[in-house]
């Protein structure tokens, strides 16, 4: 597989052409449960996980929690 | 008394003590004061996942979103947008659709930006969010903000994190009058120092407070949340026995007859 370029929460980051937005988190060692993730300022649906690819170029954030006021 | 119950955008609570999460050493020392505070709501900020950490603790093994009410806030939004865009994305965390409004108008005072906390209400209560917005202690920003379908209006007792208490019990009075009608509950947000500024609140007849560096910046934070939990109940308690008239001069306790001669 190819490989793309995403900025990844403000930095680059590469994966493989292809990788849906579950994947990602996976390979991340995250729990889909605990955090949420918008794609170019789109949040995208936990149902879409699985279906949501990831492109060259675009700007994916994952949030969580932290402690706060 | 026993049967008093905080309710809140169709949820009900035994507990009138909302608790931030932030400012503690670790997530066990989190845990611990929040358990002491016997708080049922907590709130928690968004933030960027920490990729290049390897560790994955998360806040919420600490606090099982089953057991405690998370109440995400937009903590360091400046703009209506910024908000509405962090809110959205802490909804789809799937764990609550609450949200504790936030929109600083200044670094310093970290004042809100009324207009843009109004702003920013009207889209997300139309987005179904049952939002919660901090908001300056003025009665009619207050009163847009309930008409706009806010389940809680939370004025500021006093500047975030300043610990100076209630600044004006004048103004929480007449926002807890108008509030009352329109049965909206009032939560102090903001500025409680100690024990007896939370009891103040909810003396004056504040439906819950919410406080944060009062307890994570105590010296001992459980023993401080300890003591927050034990001055919400009783300040609330104090409440609904009603207190006495203030009076200038004496009225003495004990009989007047009877007196040896």
């Amino acid at each position: 597989m190819p490989m793309i370029t995403i900025e990844l929460n403000g930095e680059p980051y590469a994966l493989e052409a292809g990788t849906p937005v579950a994947r990602l988190l996976t390979m991340l060692k995250l729990k889909p449960n605990r955090v949420a993730v918008e794609i170019n300022q789109a949040v995208v649906a936990k149902a879409e996980y699985e279906r949501t690819i990831i492109n060259q170029g675009d700007h994916v954030e994952v949030i969580n929690f932290v402690g706060g006021g | 008394m026993h049967d008093d119950k905080f309710e809140l955008g169709g949820r009900v609570f035994r507990s009138r003590l909302i608790v931030g999460t932030g400012k503690y050493r670790d997530f066990n020392e989190t845990r611990a004061a929040v358990e002491a505070s016997g708080a049922e709501i907590v709130t928690v900020a968004v933030r960027r996942v920490n990729i290049s950490d390897r560790n994955r603790e998360n806040l919420l093994d600490y606090l099982d979103p089953q057991h405690y009410m998370i109440l995400p806030n937009t903590a360091g939004c400046y703009t209506a947008e910024e908000a509405i865009r962090t809110a959205r994305l802490a909804r789809e965390t799937g764990v609550s659709d609450f949200v504790k409004l936030e929109v600083i108008g200044d670094q310093q005072t970290l004042f809100p930006d009324v207009p843009a906390t109004i702003d920013a209400a009207r889209v997300l209560v139309r987005e179904g969010f049952k939002v919660m917005p901090y908001i300056t202690d003025d009665p009619v920003t207050c009163l847009r903000l309930a008409e706009l379908g806010c389940v809680a209006v939370m004025p500021l007792a006093a500047p975030i994190g300043s610990g100076l208490g209630i600044r004006n019990p004048y103004n929480l009075r007449i926002i807890l009058e108008q509030m009352q009608n329109m049965k909206v509950p009032v939560v102090v947000d903001a500025g409680v120092g100690t024990a007896s500024d939370a009891a103040m609140a909810m003396e004056l007849g504040c439906d819950a407070v919410l406080m944060n560096t009062a307890i994570a910046g105590a010296r001992e934070p459980i023993a401080m949340a300890h003591a927050m939990r034990m001055a919400v109940e009783a300040g609330r308690i104090a409440y609904l026995a009603g207190r006495i008239e203030r009076k200038l001069y004496a009225t003495a306790s004990s009989p007047l007859s009877g007196l040896i001669e």
